[in-house]
Formats: C-alpha cells, structure tokens, sequence
C-alpha cells in the first residue's frame, strides 16, 4: 500500500514555462495506471516516489514506513526505499551479462539462496537461454523482461514503471502485457505505471488517475472513466469521444427526453438531472456507438448529413471520419455493402446521449 | 660521450608513483565534484584548476612554503621518514603529483558525467551503496574515458619543469629529472644530450597517448565479437 501527497514547484526558465506538482493517492495491490499528456508530472511523481527527486512538500508512505515527510525532514535514500524501477530505456548495465544484472540487484540475498534466486527468475520471465549474453545482445524484449525482472529480485515493496510500452511493436507488446499480468498474479505488490496510452490503461488498470498539469483530475477504474469522464478535459485526454459543442434547447424531466441543438440540427436525448435550458454543453460519444448510412433525401430523426473526409482501416473495424471532425466506428461487413459513398448521414442513439 | 641515463629512470619511476597517486586523489575528488553538491563546491572546483593556469614557480614557491624543513608538514615528514621533503626525489613526485592531477580530476569527472544517470538510478534503486556504485557500475562504464585519463597525467608527469626544479632541485643522480636535465644540457652546450632526451622523453610521451587511444575499445558497442 502507498500513499503519496507530493507537491513540488518549478519556477519558470528562460526557455521554459513553470510547472507545479500537486498530486495526492494512493495505491494498494494491483495496477494503478498514472495516465496523462507528456509534461502532466507523471514520470515527476515516480521520480519523486522512488527517491530521486525531493519533492517541496507533502508525505509518502510506503507500508508503514516514511519515505518522505518534508514536515518532519525525512528524505529516505533511493537504495533504503525497496521501490523496483522499471526505467524507460531499460538501464541495464551494458558491462554485465544479463546473469549479473540480477545478481547485482540480488545483493542482499545470502549467496546460497541468491544463486537459486536468479535462476528462478530467469526461468520465470524466460531468460535461461540468453542469460550468458550482454544488453545490446538482446532482443527489445528480452531486454524489457530482464529490466522487469531485475526490478523484482530484491522483492520490492513496490514497482514503478516508466512508460513501459513505448517504443514496443504490437507483438512486444502483447508479450509485455502478458509478463505483466503475471507479475500482478504472483508478486501481489502495488504496481504504478505511468503512460500516456488509455488503451494500456484499459488493458492492465486496476485503477487509474487522469493527470493534467501535474493535478490529479480524475481517479477509479479505467471502465467507469471510459463511461464516465469527469469534464471535457478529461474525455479529451482520453482522445477516444467525440465532443460535440451544443445547446440544450428543452428538457422533460417527466417523459425522460431533452432537446439539443448541434448547429443546424436538433437531436433528441434522454432528461439531464442539473441542467437548464440555454445551457451551452458538449455532447460526448464514443464513435462507435454512432451508426451511418448513405444519404438518401431528407434527413430523419437523430441524423446528421455529413461528407466523409476520411477512412481508416482499423485491424477489426473500420473509422470513418467526416466533416466537422465526427468520427464513426463501425463493422467491416456493414460497410462493405454500401459501395464508395461520400454523402452519408450519421445516426445518433437517443439513449446513451452524454453531456459534460 | 657516456650519457647519463639516471634523468630518464627517474622521471619514469616519478612518472608512474605520481600517477598512481593522482589516480587516487583524482578520482575520489572527481567523484565528489560529479556526485555531491555542497557548500563551496564552486570554490574546490576553482582551486583544483588553479595549477592550470598558474605559472608552475608560484607553486612550487607555494609548495617550498608549505612543506619546507621548518614547517609543520615538512617537519611531520622528516620526522617520519628521516629525511627531508624538499630537494629529495620524492618532492619530484609531489611536483608532479601537482603538475597532473588537475588535469585528471577534470577529464575524469566529464568521464563521470557522461555515464548515463539512469544507470546510476537503476543502481542506487536496486540498493546499491555509492561505494558499490562507483566500484561496480560508474567506474567500469566510465573505464574507457578514466584510463585514457591516466595515461595523460602520466605523460603529463613526465613533463613537469617549473615546480620540480622549485622543490626537488637539480642535483644530478638524485633529482634531476628529464626535463630539468634537458635544460641544464642546453644551458651548458651539451646540444647532443639535449636532442636525445627530448627525442626520447617525446617519443615516451607519444607512445603513451597512442596506447590511451587503443587500449580499451569501446566494449560495449556491437563491433565487438562476444567472447
């Protein structure tokens, strides 16, 4: 378990804006993702957990022990702190064979048992065969399976990763997630990852905290975010909604049933608790909850008319991208019987309307 | 004529022991200016590029003061070994102790510097002690830049004049050094022996600086064969 109440200042430079970290969490066993733009302070917060920053003020509790209490004056050392790093690049040490790599991290194993140790860890994330060889004799992931398993020797009480999938091709990463998952079954400590992917963090959060300009903006699972994005802010970071600025023109909270008006068009949705008429919202959906079908005449209920600027083939679906910057997603097959249509409508449900 | 070769052994021999000396105070010094920030660090780094730029008398005068006959540290040093410091070959060795060790504090602690810091990150995260650190992952890394070091304050040793012939003097056959022989030759028309040991002292000194440049191919590049 960790809890973190970190604050740290940065007065601006000739060349660059100031920055403050103002973050408090905490994370107790499984995945908590750090999710965010680059220059959010993510990578700060992990720097500032693991003992290579000191922040200005606030407290971080690992367990039961003080790593930092800028009150009461402690600054643990890195090396006293037992937080497995992970690092972007790998770090491992390019002197030493992938073998030494852990028996430098396994340091303070007795050496009978550190010898079995390294073993089971290079058998446990695959490395047996190529223990013998030097870093840049690795494979990526090979290299990022040691980095992980380097970090875990030493049984942590804690494991931060930096950005653990850039750079990865898509089967890298699905072994990278694979490991990871493992690493969630069997060593049962608190993981903290830091990345700027919300897919990642659909794919491995247990928990996650949106961050922006070094404040938290929202936290809790990754599914309930997905559904639920605190403000536009958040559901722009997430990079996955559309976000549709319109009026709210009437509201019946009796029949369950609003009026809104994009532009020149009116789209009916459910009663929205807290809001008034002549309120100016975004309307938030995700694309592939939208429907299209070629345009033929007038435009019926919830359809909006719009030229199609764009497709991309995605691996299991296709977007479609149209003027005033919709996005569509939806199934091959469905498509495919169109044939090449560029006037299109796009059909909005009348359940699931959300607003920020 | 019979040339003397005594100059040549001793500036090698003061050379070598300098050079080891200045390995251990340079390093430890490059260390700490790399790794530690403290209170007059900016002061200590100035003071130890001092020799530099300083005309090599105003040491060795500074060094006469400081450790002659009658002072505590020349003093301690009598007492200690029954000799005096000043005027013996061993304060040839301090001169050049002097002479070298500024320039190996600065390029090994840019050697220093240049290891990537995550590698000392990740060290000092998977709980390693600096002395570990340094021993096990700093050093090594840096093991290519730090020998290439070394070898120049060696041949930088060799070439010590100004501070050598303030402290240790110019008796021959007891601290006359190459570079205070070749002066005297000169100065006493012996143009012969002057030629050859510059000759000589150059070649040493180049041969060295080739052999820093080859020593030690960068081992962690793919040029290089697995073992």
């Amino acid at each position: 378990m960790i809890q973190a109440r970190v604050r740290k200042q940065f007065a601006p430079g000739p060349e660059s804006a100031g920055f403050s970290l103002d973050l408090e969490f905490q994370a107790s066993r499984g995945f908590t993702v750090l999710f965010g733009p680059s220059g959010s302070g993510k990578t700060l917060t992990l720097d500032s957990i693991a003992g290579f920053v000191h922040p200005d003020e606030g407290r971080i509790l690992l367990d039961d022990q003080i790593l930092f209490d800028g009150a009461a004056g402690v600054h643990l050392a890195p090396r006293a702190r037992r937080c497995g790093y992970v690092f972007q690049n790998y770090a491992l040490f390019p002197h030493m064979t992938l073998r030494q790599n852990l028996e430098f991290a396994a340091e303070r194993i007795p050496r009978l048992e550190r010898h079995r140790k390294v073993n089971e860890m290079l058998e446990k994330f695959h490395l047996s065969e190529v223990s013998g060889r030097r870093p840049y004799e690795l494979s990526g992931g090979q290299k990022q399976r040691c980095s992980i398993a380097r970090a875990l020797i030493g049984a942590p009480r804690l494991l931060l990763l930096d950005e653990p999938a850039r750079g990865l091709d898509a089967p890298l990463l699905a072994d990278l997630y694979s490991v990871l998952r493992q690493v969630r079954e069997e060593f049962g400590i608190p993981v903290l990852l830091v990345t700027h992917d919300f897919e990642e963090c659909l794919e491995l959060g247990d928990e996650m905290i949106v961050l922006r300009q070094g404040r938290a903006v929202q936290s809790g699972p990754p599914r309930s975010i997905l559904e639920q994005p605190a403000n536009v802010d958040v559901a722009r970071l997430l990079g996955v909604f559309n976000l549709l600025p319109v009026e709210i023109r009437a509201l019946d909270p009796g029949r369950n049933a609003s009026r809104l008006r994009y532009q020149e068009f009116e789209l009916a949705g459910p009663y929205f608790p807290g809001r008034l008429i002549g309120d100016q919202v975004w309307l938030c959906i995700r694309p592939d909850l939208l429907s299209v079908a070629p345009r033929n005449g007038r435009s019926g209920m919830n359809q909006i008319p719009a030229a199609l600027v764009r497709t991309i083939e995605k691996p299991d679906r296709v977007r479609l991208e149209f003027s005033g910057g919709i996005a569509v997603e939806a199934d091959r097959a469905a498509l495919q019987s169109y044939g090449s249509v560029k006037e299109w409508v796009i059909e909005f449900p009348q359940t699931g309307l959300r607003i920020l | 004529m019979p040339i003397d070769w005594f100059p040549l052994w001793l500036s090698l021999r003061v050379a070598a022991i300098s050079t080891a000396l200045a390995l251990v105070i340079g390093l430890w010094l490059a260390w700490t200016l790399a790794n530690r920030s403290f209170r007059g660090k900016e002061i200590l780094d100035a003071a130890i590029t001092l020799p530099l730029v300083l005309p090599p008398t105003v040491l060795g005068y500074y060094l006469l003061v400081l450790l002659g006959r009658n002072t505590p540290i020349g003093g301690f040093y009598e007492w200690l070994f029954g000799h005096p410091l000043v005027f013996s070959w061993q304060a040839a060795v301090v001169a050049a102790l002097f002479h070298s060790t500024p320039l190996l504090v600065k390029s090994a602690r840019a050697a220093f510097e240049s290891v990537d810091r995550s590698y000392e990150r990740a060290a000092r995260s998977l709980g390693a002690s600096e002395t570990r650190l340094f021993w096990r992952v700093t050093l090594p890394l840096a093991r290519r830049s730090i020998l290439a070091a070394g070898a120049l304050a060696f041949a930088r040793s060799l070439g010590d004049f100004g501070i050598t012939i303030m402290i240790a003097g110019n008796i021959p056959g007891r601290t006359q050094t190459v570079a205070v022989a070749i002066y005297d030759a000169a100065e006493s028309d012996n143009g012969a022996v002057a030629r050859l040991l510059s000759l000589i002292i150059s070649a040493v000194a180049l041969a060295v600086l080739l052999i820093a440049n080859r020593l030690t191919p960068n081992p962690f590049g793919p040029r290089q064969a697995a073992p």
